[in-house]
C-alpha cells in the first residue's frame, strides 16, 4: 500500500514537473472532483499557477496563424484534443463540439502529415501572426532628478548604460521631475528642448497632449492600415526617438541632467512631482503609442511630495505614513494618491503600456500608493537603498538580459483568454494583469481575485511572470461526468514579442474527472501541495491586499493547515509588523507574479548551513539551526544572508575568527595551502550567493553578517523562535539560539492548531 | 474761435493786408518815434491811467485786445511804464483803484504795464519805448490780436495794425483779433494815421492796436480811440464789430466782444497792450529785434505786424484763421505775404492782410528764445524761495543752494495762493512735475549718498519726513523742529553738532542733507522688502518668435543685437561689470525659458505650454552673470532665429509672458525688468485673451472711452503682482494691425515701464530706431522696486497723481521701476491756510534699489512762496509745466468720460484761469481785450494742441492703437518732453549760415511759415521730418540728397545720403544732435511739397486748422476769449 501510494505519488511528481516544463502550469488537483459540492468540500479551489511565457527553448514558433473554431462564442484554437475526421478534413472543438472545416491550407493533412498544433507533444505552441503593424518598443525613462549628487550620477550612469542594451530600432523617450516636470525632445539638433509642467497640476490626457502638441493632426489612429506607422513616428517624433539615431544625443543629456535646481531649505524634502510626471507620461504615449508595447520606467528617489499622487508633504518633521497612521486612519494622503495612482494604472493598461517602478531610497517611496501602477499593468517593482548599489544596477541592467534566442526576455500587451470545457468556470486570476470585462459562457458568477471575465490584459510580462487562475466546478452532483471523462482547458496568451512580433500562444490541457467520494485516493494523490499552499497564499495575499490583516489570517487559518502556514502568516505577505507599508507593497508584487518555486522561496524561506563538519546542508528554518560553529546562507528571495555564527566552545571558534579575519586575510592564510580549508570555507556561501544573486530578478539584498550584527536581524526574524527568552533554559544553551520574541513557535502554532481541529470536529 | 470764424474774413483781408503793410511801417516808424507815440497815448492815457496802476500790480502781459480796451488800457499802461508820464495819468485814472487787484476792468492795459513791471522786468520798461515795445510785441501782441481781431473787422485791422507797432502789448494782438475790426475802421481812416500810430506805436503803438480792437468797436470806444488818437479808428471799430463777427467765425464773439469791452476797451485797451509790450520787450526787445528777420521782424516790425494783424486776427477769426495758415486758397495770396511776413518787417512793406496778424499772438519761438536769451547763459541758482527756473527749452545749468534742481522738480506755479478759496478762483492747478532720478548734465554733480548708518536717515518721529536744509535746529542743536509738521525731535547724539550765531548748524555745509536740495541716503535693512537687502535685479528678455516675428526679420536683428548690448548693461560709479543678471525667454502660444547656465555646453530650452496657469520651470541657470554665460548666451542668441526659421506658429500669448517673467523674478527673490518684445494681439487661448474690438465708429461717441480702456481686468490684476515684486515692463511692439495696444500696455503703464510701438516693423526702414530705442532702453540707469512719497508741509497735500507707476493706497506711488525719463506728476490741494512767511515745502523722497542691488532713498526738497495776492500767483506760473499737468488731466480723464467733455474741462479750466487773472490782475479793460497773463501767453496755443492732439481729436488716419499709444507716452512724460511733443520744433535749415554751429532758430508751426524754397525739419520727441520745398535750390538738394531734382528725391526716405559737403553734414548732424535730446530715436521721414506725405506732415503744423477739425491757434485764441468774456460776464 505504501509502496502503490509512494509509486502514484512519484508518478503525480513527474507528471506534474512534465506538465510544469512543458506548459508552465500546475494545478493545486491534477484530478479534478467532478462536482461543484465535492470540489467545495476540498476546500484548496481548483485553481492552477500559469507561466504564460514559460521559456521553451525547445520550441519554436511555427509561422502561421491559429485555426480558430467557427462558433462564434467559443473560437477555440485548434489542439491536439480535437478529434479530426482527417478525411472528410473536419475537426471537432473540444469544448463546444462544434464541428469545422479545416482552412484550404490544410488540405493536405492526414494521419502521417500532421500539423504541429495537432500533435500531443504541442499541447503548448506559439504562433507568429503575420498581419498588424509591427511598431518598435518603446522605452520612456522618467526620471527622478531629486537625488543626491552620487545616487544621480549612479542613475545616469545606469541609464546611459541601458541604451546600449536596447534594441537599436526601440524608440526612448525621457521625462524627468523634480519640483517640475519635463518632456525632453529628443530629435533636435543643437540646442536641448524639453516642455515643461508645473509639478502641481493635475492634467488630463488632452491637456496634455495639447501642450505637447500631440494634437494637431486629427488623424484617426488606424494601426491596421500599412500606411500610418508612418506618422506615429512623425507625430511624437520629438519625444520618442529611435535609440540608434539619438543615442549620442541621449548620452550628452543624460549627462547633463542637473540635480532639480530648485533649493530645499532646511527641515524639507525635496519637491518630488512623481505624480504628474508619471501621469505625462501616461497621456504621452497614450496620445502617441496606444496599443503598442511600451515600458515607461519611473526611476525615483523619493516620495512623491506635491501635485496630485503626493504622499507625503514636504515637511521633514512630519513621517511618511506606517502601517500604524494607516491603521489609525491618520495617512491623510494616501487615499487620494491611491487613487490617482489607480487612475494612472488604469488608463496606462488600457493603453497595453506597462510601468516599472525602481525605487532607491532609504526611506519609503510611496510604493503602497504606486503599487497598482507596477501591479495592474505588469511591470517591475524594484526596491532599493541607493542608486548607487548592485542591486539597483544589476537589476537594472537584467531587465534587459536577453534569452537564448537573443531576445528580450519581456513581452507585451498581452490578453489571456482562458477558456473551458463545460463543467469548468472561470472564477478569477490573481497576478499582473487587469480585467477586460469579457463575459462569457466560462465566466464564473462566483470570483476569486480579478473575476467577472475570462480575458485579461498583461501589459507587461517576462518568462517568469505567472497568474493564478481559479476555477469553478460547476457540474452538479446528480449529473455526474463519465467515467474517463476529461475536462480540458485552453489558455490563449496573444502578445507583442520583444521582436516586435505579435504571436498567440497557445496551451491546452486537459484533466480526468473523479468522483470525490469513490476515488478520493486518487484526487487526494494528485494534490499538488507546494502549487496549492502558493495558490492559496495568492488568495491570501490578494484580499489582504483588500481586507482587513487579521480578518484574513483568521480566514486562512480557517481554510488550510498546513506547514507552509505557519511561514506564510508570519511573512511579510500577511505580516505587515516590521515592515513599512512600501514594502508590504514591494514584497506582495512579487509574491503576486513569480513562478511557484520564487514563491515558495517567499514563503519558507531556505537555510543552509556551512561548516568544516561536512557538505552544505540545508537545515531547519527554526532558531535551533543557529549554531555557533557554522556559517547560515539564507534566501528569502529578497535576501541573501550570510550569517557567521559565534563559537566559543569549538576549537577555534568563529567569534575569534571573525574578530581575527582581516589579519588572517592581511597574513595571506587563505592562500596558504595549509589553510585552504579556511579559504573554501569562507568561499563556500559566498559563492552559491552569488549564483543566486546571478539568476535572481529582481536582485535580492545581500546582507554579509555575523552574530551579534545589526543585520542578522534579517535571519532571526525568519526563523522559527523554537527558543525565545522565555523557554532558553529549558532548551539549554549549546542547541541554538533565542529569539527575542513574542511569535509563538510552530510548536505552539501547530498545538493550538490541533486543539482547534479537534474542537471544530465537534 | 469757432464763433469769431464765422465771420467772412476774405474781405477783410484784402483791408487788413494793406493795413499791415500800413502798419508794419508804421509800427517801423513807430517804434522809431517812440516817443512821439507816448504822446498820443498820452491822450489816452488819460483815462487810463487808474488801469495803468492796476495793472502795473497785475505783471501781466496782456493778451486780450479788446479792440477799443487795447487802445485805451494799453495805451496808458504804455505810457506808465514806458513813459511814465503818460502812463501816469492814464495809470491815475485807473490804475490806481486797481493796482494790483485792479479789476479786470481794464486790465489790458494795467496789466501790460503791471506786467512789466512786476515782471521785475522793469528793465523791460526801460527798453519800453521802443524796443521793448518790439519786444512784447511778438508776445504782446499776438494775445491782444485776437481778441481785438473779432471786433474790429479787417479795417480796425487795418488800423490796428498801424497800432501794432505799439503793439508791444501784446494784449493788444490778442485783442488786435477783435480789434482788428475795431482797429480796422480806425486804421482804414487813420490810413495814413497807421503809420502814424506806428510811430506813436513806439510807444504805445500797440495800444492803438487795442484800442482799435476791442474798444474801438465799441460804443465806448469811440471816446478811447479819440483820446488814443486811435479814436479815428476806434470809430472804424465800431463799426468793425459787424464787420469783424462776419469775418470771423467769432462774428458772434466778436460783436460780444466789442459789447463787453467796448466799455472798458478804450482806456485798458491801450494801457494794456503798450504795458505788455515794454513786458515783452524787456529781454528780448533788442535781439527780438535783430533776429526780426521774420520772426524777430516781428519784434521790431512785428509789432507793426502785430498791430496789424490784429486786425488780421479778426479775418482770421472769422475765416481768416484757417485761411490765414494758408487752408485757404483765398488767404493764398496774403499768405505769401505771410512768409514774406518776416521780411516785410524788414520792409516794412504792406502786406495787407486783413485778418489777425499770426505774427502778433504769442509766439511760443518767441518766447522760447528770449528765454534762452534771457537766462541761458548764467547757472540757475537754487537757493532762493520761489524763484521761477528758466523754461525747459533753456540750456542752463543748475547750481543746488539748497532747492533741488528744476530737472527733478518743476511746479506750476512757484508762489502758491495761501488760501484754498484763492486757490479755486485761479483755478490754476497747482502741481509738481517730479523726475525723481533725471539724468543730469554732465557739467552737474548727481546727488551726493549720505550714510546715516545703522540707524538709518534722521527723520521727523511724527511725519517721517527726511533731514533737510528746512529743518529747524533748536536749543543749541539738541532738538530740531521738523519743517513739515512742527514736531519737536532730538537729534540724536551722534548726530549733535552746535549752532552757529545764525542759529544754522556749524557742519551744514559739510552735510548734503543740510544744505542741498536733492540728495540720497543709503538705506538700511528696515527699508527692504522682507527686511532683507536686495539682491542685484534681473533683466529678463522676452521676445516673440510667431511667424510675423520671425518673417519680419525682427528676432533675427534683436539676437545679433543683443549680443553686444549685454556687454552695456547699467552699472553703477566705477564697477567693472553690471551687477545685473540677465535672462532669456521665447514664446509664441507657448512660452520657451533657457538654461544659460555656465557650465553647459549648449543652452537648454525648456516649453512651457501650460499657459493658463504660469510657472518658471528653472531656477538655477535662468539668470545668469552675463560675463560668466557669455559662450552659451552667445550660442542661444545663435540659434534663436534659426530654431523657430520655419515657425508655422501666428498665435501668441502675452498675459502670461509677463506672469512668467515676474514669477522668474519672484523666484529668484530679486527685481528686475522684463523686455518684452511683441507682435501681435494675443489671441491664443491663455489668460489675457484679447479680441479685436478696434472700433472707430465709437469715435465722438459716448463709448469712446472704452477704446482707452483695458479690455480686460486680468492685466490690472497682473501689474499689481508685477508691482508687487518690483517687476518692471518694458514692452516693444512690433504690430501689423490691431493689437489693443490701450490693454497690452496696462502692465507696462502701472510697473513704470515704457513702451515703443513699431508698426509696420521692417528691418529695413525701422531697424535703426528699434535698434536705437532698445540700446537706450537697456542701457538706461533704473531704479527698482520704488516707492515715492511725496511729504508737504502744512496747508497743502499731495492729493492726485499722474504717470506710469501703480497706487495701492492714497499716498505711496509704488513703481516697480523708474527710469530717468519717467516723470511723474503731483497735483496739491489746500487743506489749511498757508503762511506767506515760511512758504510751501515739498519733499518727494523715493525709496528705490539701483542697478547694482543697493537699497537708496533719494530725497528732493523744494520750497515754495505764498501769496496773498493773485497777481504773484500769476507771475510765478510756468505755462509748460501747466500744459504738462493738464495734458495729463486730460489723457486720463478719457478713460472715463468722452472726449468732448474731457476737451470742454480744458477749455473752460483754461478760461477760468485766464478769466481770474483778467478779472483780478489785469487792469481794467474792455471785455473785447484779451489780456493774458505774462506767465501765461503761450496758455491758449500750447492748450489748442494738447486739445487737437490725437488723443483729444483723433484725425481719420490715427488709429485706436496710435491713440493709446500716445496717451500712455504722455502720462509718463516730463516738462520737455510734453512741451515739444505739443508743439513742435520747426527748423528752416538754409537759412542760416551754413558755418554757423548753434542750431537754427525755429520757426512757429505753421504751413505759412514754411517757404518753397527752404527745407525745414521738424521734430515733437517722436517723429522727425525733412521737409523739402518744391523750389529748393538744385544745389542744395544735390548736395544734400545727392540727386540732381526735386523729383527725384523718394518721398519717404529715412535715411540722408553720407555726402561730403558742408550743407549735408550740418544736416546729418544736426539731426543726429536733435535725436540725442530725446529719449527716444527719430525716425527720419522726408517729405516733399506737394507730396501725399506732406499730409502727414502737416498734421504736426499745430498752428494750422488740422484737418481733424481742431482750431487754428488764432482761431483757438478767439475762441478763448469768448470763453473769457462769457466768465466775465
Amino acid at each position: 500500500m505504501n509502496g502503490s501510494v509512494f509509486r502514484t505519488m512519484a508518478t503525480y511528481l513527474e507528471f506534474i514537473q512534465q506538465n510544469e516544463e512543458r506548459d508552465g502550469v500546475r494545478f493545486s488537483w491534477n484530478v479534478w472532483p467532478s462536482s461543484r459540492l465535492e470540489a467545495t468540500r476540498m476546500v484548496v479551489p481548483l485553481a492552477c499557477l500559469l507561466t504564460p511565457l514559460k521559456e521553451r527553448p525547445d520550441l519554436p514558433p511555427v509561422q502561421y496563424e491559429p485555426v480558430l473554431c467557427s462558433r462564434p462564442t467559443c473560437k477555440a484554437i485548434l489542439n491536439p484534443l480535437c478529434q479530426v475526421d482527417y478525411r472528410a478534413k473536419l475537426w471537432a472543438c473540444n469544448f463546444c463540439f462544434q464541428r469545422n472545416q479545416f482552412p484550404p491550407a490544410y488540405t493536405g493533412i492526414s494521419e502521417v502529415n500532421q500539423p504541429a498544433e495537432l500533435m500531443p507533444q504541442f499541447s503548448t505552441i506559439e504562433y507568429v501572426l503575420q498581419r498588424g503593424a509591427q511598431s518598435p518598443l518603446i522605452f520612456l525613462y522618467v526620471v527622478d532628478t531629486c537625488l543626491e549628487e552620487d545616487d544621480l550620477q549612479a542613475l545616469k550612469e545606469s541609464l546611459q548604460m541601458s541604451l546600449s542594451l536596447l534594441p537599436p530600432d526601440a524608440l526612448v523617450g525621457l521625462i524627468t521631475f523634480g519640483r517640475m516636470v519635463q518632456v525632453h525632445e529628443l530629435s533636435c539638433e543643437g540646442i536641448s528642448k524639453s516642455y515643461v509642467f508645473r509639478g502641481t497640476k493635475d492634467l488630463t490626457a488632452k491637456q496634455i497632449q495639447d501642450m505637447l502638441g500631440l494634437t494637431k493632426p486629427a488623424v484617426p489612429m488606424q494601426q491596421a492600415r500599412p500606411g500610418p506607422p508612418q506618422e506615429h513616428p512623425f507625430v511624437s517624433s520629438r519625444f520618442l526617438q529611435p535609440v540608434h539615431k539619438i543615442d549620442m544625443n541621449l548620452t550628452d543629456l543624460l549627462g547633463e541632467l542637473q540635480r532639480d535646481p530648485w533649493p530645499v531649505t532646511q527641515g524639507k524634502r525635496p519637491l518630488r512631482s512623481t505624480g504628474v510626471a508619471l501621469s505625462i507620461a501616461v497621456g504621452l504615449l497614450e496620445g502617441t503609442f496606444p496599443n503598442t508595447g511600451a515600458r515607461i520606467m519611473l526611476f525615483t528617489g523619493g516620495p512623491p511630495t506635491q501635485g496630485p499622487g503626493m504622499v507625503v508633504g514636504d515637511e521633514l518633521k512630519v513621517p511618511i505614513r506606517s502601517w500604524h497612521d494607516i491603521e489609525k486612519d491618520n495617512a491623510r494622503f494616501m487615499k487620494k494618491a491611491t487613487k490617482h495612482y489607480e487612475m494612472l494604472a488604469n488608463r496606462t493598461a488600457t493603453n497595453g503600456h506597462c510601468i516599472d517602478i525602481y525605487a532607491c531610497a532609504l526611506d519609503q517611496t510611496g510604493l503602497l500608493e504606486m503599487k497598482c501602477c507596477a501591479n495592474l499593468t505588469g511591470g517591475h517593482m524594484v526596491m532599493g537603498d541607493s542608486f548607487n548599489t548592485s542591486l539597483f544596477k544589476q537589476t537594472f541592467q537584467r531587465i534587459f538580459s536577453k534569452d537564448f534566442n537573443g531576445d528580450f526576455r519581456m513581452a507585451f500587451g498581452a490578453t489571456l483568454e482562458v477558456k473551458t470545457s463545460r463543467e469548468l468556470k472561470v472564477a478569477g486570476a490573481i497576478g499582473p494583469c487587469v480585467s477586460l470585462n469579457v463575459k462569457g459562457p466560462c465566466v464564473s458568477e462566483n470570483e476569486l481575485g480579478v473575476g467577472g471575465t475570462n480575458q485579461w490584459k498583461i501589459c507587461g510580462l517576462d518568462p517568469t511572470s505567472t497568474l493564478g487562475i481559479y476555477f469553478e466546478v460547476v457540474n452538479q452532483h446528480n449529473a455526474p461526468v463519465p467515467q474517463g471523462g476529461r475536462g480540458a482547458i485552453q489558455f490563449v496568451t496573444q502578445y507583442q514579442h520583444s521582436s516586435t512580433q505579435r504571436r498567440i500562444r497557445v496551451t491546452t490541457i486537459a484533466r480526468n474527472w473523479a468522483d470525490a467520494q469513490s476515488q478520493l485516493r486518487h484526487i487526494e494523490a494528485a494534490f499538488d501541495q507546494e502549487a496549492a499552499a502558493v495558490l492559496m497564499a495568492r488568495l491570501g495575499v490578494f484580499r489582504a491586499e483588500s481586507e482587513e490583516g487579521p480578518d484574513v489570517l483568521r480566514w486562512l487559518d480557517r481554510q488550510l493547515i498546513r506547514l507552509f502556514m505557519f511561514h506564510l502568516r508570519r511573512s511579510p505577505f500577511l505580516q505587515v509588523f516590521n515592515n513599512s507599508p512600501d514594502e508590504s507593497s514591494y514584497y506582495r508584487h512579487h509574491f503576486a507574479r513569480q513562478d511557484l518555486t520564487q514563491s515558495l522561496i517567499m514563503i519558507q524561506p531556505i537555510l543552509y548551513s556551512y561548516s568544516f563538519h561536512g557538505p552544505p546542508e540545508p537545515v531547519l528554518l527554526d532558531s535551533s539551526s543557529i549554531l555557533a560553529d557554522r556559517i547560515l546562507l539564507m534566501d528569502t528571495f529578497f535576501q541573501i544572508v550570510i550569517y557567521l555564527g559565534e563559537c566559543f566552545h569549538s576549537g577555534f571558534g568563529w567569534f575569534v575568527l571573525v574578530q581575527t579575519i582581516a589579519q588572517w586575510r592581511k597574513a595571506g592564510y587563505q592562500d596558504m595551502p595549509e589553510y585552504e580549508n579556511f579559504k573554501h570555507l569562507l568561499q563556500a556561501p559566498l559563492d552559491d550567493a552569488q549564483e543566486i544573486l546571478q539568476a535572481r530578478f529582481p536582485m535580492p539584498r545581500y546582507i554579509n553578517t555575523e552574530h551579534g550584527g545589526s543585520q542578522a536581524r534579517f535571519l532571526l526574524s525568519k526563523v522559527n523562535p523554537s527558543q525565545t527568552h522565555n523557554n532558553l533554559y529549558a532548551w539549554g544553551q549549546e542547541t541554538g539560539a533565542p529569539i527575542l520574541t513574542d511569535d509563538v513557535s510552530l510548536q505552539v502554532f501547530m498545538d493550538h492548531l490541533k486543539k482547534l481541529a479537534v474542537s471544530s470536529a465537534c | 474761435m469757432n464763433v469769431n470764424q464765422s465771420a467772412p474774413p476774405v474781405p477783410p483781408f484784402g483791408q487788413p493786408q494793406p493795413v499791415y503793410q500800413g502798419y508794419h511801417q508804421s509800427s517801423y516808424g513807430g517804434q522809431p518815434g517812440s516817443t512821439a507815440p507816448t504822446t498820443p497815448y498820452g491822450a489816452y492815457n488819460g483815462p487810463v491811467p487808474g488801469y495803468q496802476q492796476t495793472s502795473p500790480p497785475d505783471y501781466f502781459k496782456i493778451k486780450s485786445l479788446g479792440i477799443p480796451g487795447w487802445f485805451s488800457g494799453s495805451v496808458p499802461k504804455v505810457i506808465s511804464q514806458s513813459f511814465s508820464f503818460c502812463p501816469l495819468p492814464s495809470g491815475v485814472s485807473r490804475a490806481p483803484p486797481s493796482s494790483e487787484a485792479p479789476p479786470a476792468s481794464t486790465a489790458q492795459a494795467p496789466c501790460g504795464q503791471a506786467s512789466y513791471g512786476q515782471f521785475g522786468q522793469g528793465d523791460v520798461q526801460n527798453g519800453p519805448s521802443s524796443t521793448v515795445q518790439m519786444q512784447r510785441f511778438p508776445g504782446s501782441q499776438p494775445f491782444g490780436s485776437v481778441p481785438l481781431a473779432p471786433v474790429v473787422s479787417q479795417p480796425t485791422v487795418l488800423q490796428p495794425y498801424g497800432p501794432p507797432p505799439t503793439s508791444a502789448q501784446v494784449t493788444a494782438q490778442l485783442a488786435g483779433m477783435q480789434i482788428s475790426g475795431a482797429v480796422a475802421p480806425a486804421l482804414p481812416p487813420v490810413g495814413l494815421g497807421y503809420g502814424s500810430p506806428a510811430s506813436l506805436a513806439s510807444a504805445s503803438g500797440s495800444f492803438p492796436n487795442p484800442g482799435l480792437y476791442g474798444s474801438y468797436p465799441q460804443g465806448q470806444a469811440p471816446p478811447l480811440s479819440q483820446a488814443q488818437g486811435h479814436l479815428g479808428a476806434q470809430p472804424p471799430q465800431r463799426s468793425a464789430p459787424p464787420q469783424a463777427s462776419t469775418f470771423t467765425s467769432p462774428a458772434s464773439g466778436g460783436p460780444r466782444m466789442p459789447s463787453m469791452t467796448g466799455p472798458f476797451l478804450p482806456g485798458q485797451g491801450f494801457g494794456g497792450p503798450s504795458l505788455s509790450q515794454p513786458n515783452h520787450v524787456s529781454s528780448p526787445p533788442p535781439q527780438a529785434l535783430p533776429p526780426g528777420t521774420q520772426m524777430t521782424g516781428p519784434p521790431g516790425p512785428p509789432p507793426p505786424m502785430h498791430s496789424s494783424q490784429q486786425p488780421g486776427y479778426q479775418l482770421q477769426q472769422n475765416g481768416s484763421f484757417g485761411p490765414a495758415r494758408g487752408p485757404q486758397p483765398n488767404y493764398g495770396s496774403p499768405y505769401p505775404g505771410a512768409p514774406t511776413f518776416g521780411s516785410q518787417p524788414g520792409p516794412p512793406q504792406p502786406l495787407p492782410p486783413k485778418r489777425l496778424d499770426p505774427d502778433a499772438i504769442p509766439s511760443p519761438i518767441q518766447v522760447i528764445e528770449d528765454d534762452r536769451n534771457n537766462r541761458g547763459s548764467e547757472p540757475f541758482v537754487t537757493g532762493v524761495r520761489g524763484q521761477v527756473p528758466p523754461l525747459v527749452t533753456t540750456n542752463f545749468l543748475v547750481k543746488d543752494q539748497g532747492n533741488a534742481s528744476p530737472r527733478y522738480i518743476r511746479c506750476t506755479s512757484y508762489n502758491i495762493p495761501c488760501t484754498s478759496d484763492m486757490a479755486k478762483q485761479a483755478q490754476v492747478p497747482l502741481a509738481a512735475v517730479i523726475k525723481p532720478l533725471a539724468r543730469l548734465p554732465p557739467e552737474e554733480a548727481s546727488p551726493y549718498v549720505v550714510d546715516h548708518g545703522e540707524s538709518g536717515p534722521l527723520r521727523c518721529n511724527r511725519c517721517k519726513a527726511y533731514m533737510c536744509p528746512f529743518m529747524q535746529f533748536i536749543e543749541g542743536g539738541r532738538r530740531f523742529q521738523c519743517c513739515f509738521c512742527s514736531c519737536i525731535n532730538d537729534v540724536p547724539p551722534q548726530y549733535f553738532q552746535h549752532l552757529d550765531h545764525t542759529g544754522k548748524r556749524v557742519d551744514a555745509y559739510d552735510r548734503p542733507e543740510l544744505s542741498l536740495g536733492s540728495y540720497e541716503f543709503l538705506a538700511t535693512v528696515d527699508y527692504c522688502k522682507n527686511n532683507k537687502f536686495p539682491s542685484p535685479p534681473a533683466f529678463i528678455f522676452m521676445i516673440d518668435v510667431s511667424y510675423n516675428a520671425i518673417r519680419s526679420g525682427l528676432v533675427r536683428l534683436l539676437c545679433e543685437e543683443l549680443k553686444s548690448l549685454l556687454d552695456f548693461l547699467p552699472r553703477e560709479g566705477g564697477t567693472e561689470e553690471s551687477a545685473i543678471r540677465v535672462g532669456f525667454v521665447t514664446y509664441n502660444k507657448v512660452l520657451h525659458f533657457y538654461n544659460v547656465k555656465s557650465s553647459l555646453a549648449q543652452p537648454q530650452m525648456m516649453v512651457v505650454s501650460d499657459v493658463a496657469d504660469m510657472f518658471v520651470p528653472l531656477l538655477d541657470g535662468f539668470l545668469v552673470n552675463v560675463s560668466e554665460s557669455r559662450a552659451v548666451i552667445t550660442s542661444l542668441l545663435d540659434q534663436i532665429p534659426e530654431m523657430f526659421a520655419d515657425t508655422r506658429e501666428t498665435e501668441t500669448v502675452f498675459a502670461p509672458v509677463i506672469q512668467a517673467g515676474m514669477e522668474a523674478l519672484k523666484a529668484a527673490e530679486c527685481a528686475g525688468k522684463l523686455f518684452l518684445f511683441h507682435t501681435s494681439l494675443p489671441i491664443a487661448e491663455a489668460p489675457g485673451k484679447l479680441k479685436n474690438r478696434d472700433d472707430r465708429k465709437l469715435i465722438n461717441t459716448d463709448k469712446e472711452k472704452t477704446l482707452f480702456q483695458p479690455q480686460t481686468g486680468a492685466y490690472q490684476t497682473l501689474a499689481k503682482e508685477c508691482v508687487a515684486q518690483g517687476c518692471c515692463v518694458d514692452l516693444f511692439l512690433f504690430p501689423n494691425q490691431y493689437v489693443d495696444v490701450a490693454t497690452l500696455s496696462v502692465v507696462p503703464q502701472l510697473t513704470g515701464g515704457s513702451v515703443y510701438k513699431y508698426a509696420c516693423f521692417q528691418v529695413e526702414n525701422d531697424q535703426e530706431r528699434f535698434l536705437s530705442d532698445l540700446r537706450r532702453d537697456v542701457q538706461k540707469v533704473v531704479g527698482f522696486d520704488a516707492v515715492m512719497r511725496v511729504r508737504t508741509s502744512t496747508g497743502i497735500r499731495a492729493v492726485d497723481f499722474f504717470g506710469a507707476f501703480y497706487m495701492s493706497n492714497t499716498t505711496d506711488v509704488e513703481l516697480a521701476g523708474l527710469d530717468g525719463d519717467k516723470t511723474v506728476t503731483v497735483e496739491f490741494k489746500h487743506d489749511d491756510r498757508l503762511n506767506e512767511e515760511s512758504g510751501a515745502l515739498l519733499q518727494c523722497a523715493l525709496l528705490y534699489t539701483s542697478c547694482a542691488g543697493q537699497r537708496r532713498l533719494r530725497i528732493h526738497n523744494l520750497a515754495l512762496n505764498c501769496c496773498t495776492q493773485l497777481a504773484d500767483l500769476y507771475r510765478n506760473c510756468e505755462t509748460d509745466t501747466l500744459i504738462n499737468y493738464m495734458a495729463k488731466f486730460a489723457y486720463r480723464g478719457v478713460l472715463n468720460s468722452p472726449v468732448k467733455t474731457v476737451r470742454d474741462t480744458l477749455i473752460t479750466q483754461c478760461a477760468q484761469i485766464l478769466a481770474c487773472y483778467r478779472k483780478n490782475c489785469a487792469s481794467p479793460s474792455s471785455a473785447g481785450q484779451l489780456i493774458l497773463p505774462e506767465c501765461m501767453k503761450l496758455l491758449p496755443v500750447y492748450l489748442n494742441c494738447v486739445l487737437k492732439s490725437d488723443v483729444l481729436q483723433p484725425g481719420a488716419e490715427v488709429t485706436t492703437d496710435d491713440r493709446a499709444y500716445v496717451r500712455q507716452l504722455v502720462t509718463s512724460m516730463d516738462v520737455a518732453e510734453t512741451n515739444v511733443f505739443f508743439y513742435p520744433r520747426l527748423l528752416p535749415l538754409t537759412k542760416s549760415p551754413i558755418e554757423s554751429a548753434t542750431e537754427p532758430p525755429a520757426v512757429r508751426a505753421s504751413e505759412e511759415r514754411l517757404s518753397n524754397g527752404d527745407i525745414y525739419l521738424l521734430e515733437n520727441g517722436l517723429n522727425l521730418f525733412l521737409w523739402v520745398g518744391a523750389s529748393v535750390q538744385q544745389g542744395v538738394v544735390q548736395s544734400l540728397f545727392n540727386v540732381s531734382s526735386f523729383s527725384q528725391i523718394t518721398s519717404g526716405l529715412s535715411v540722408l545720403p553720407v555726402l561730403d559737403n558742408p550743407l549735408s553734414k550740418k544736416v546729418r548732424g544736426l539731426i543726429d544732435s536733435l535725436r540725442a535730446q530725446r529719449s527716444r530715436y527719430m525716425k527720419l521721414i522726408v517729405v516733399k511739397q506737394e507730396d501725399k506725405l506732406e499730409m502727414l506732415f502737416k498734421h504736426f503744423l499745430v498752428e494750422d486748422k488740422s484737418l481733424s477739425g481742431g482750431a487754428s491757434y488764432v482761431d483757438f485764441l478767439c475762441h478763448m476769449h469768448k470763453e473769457i468774456r462769457q466768465l466775465l460776464s
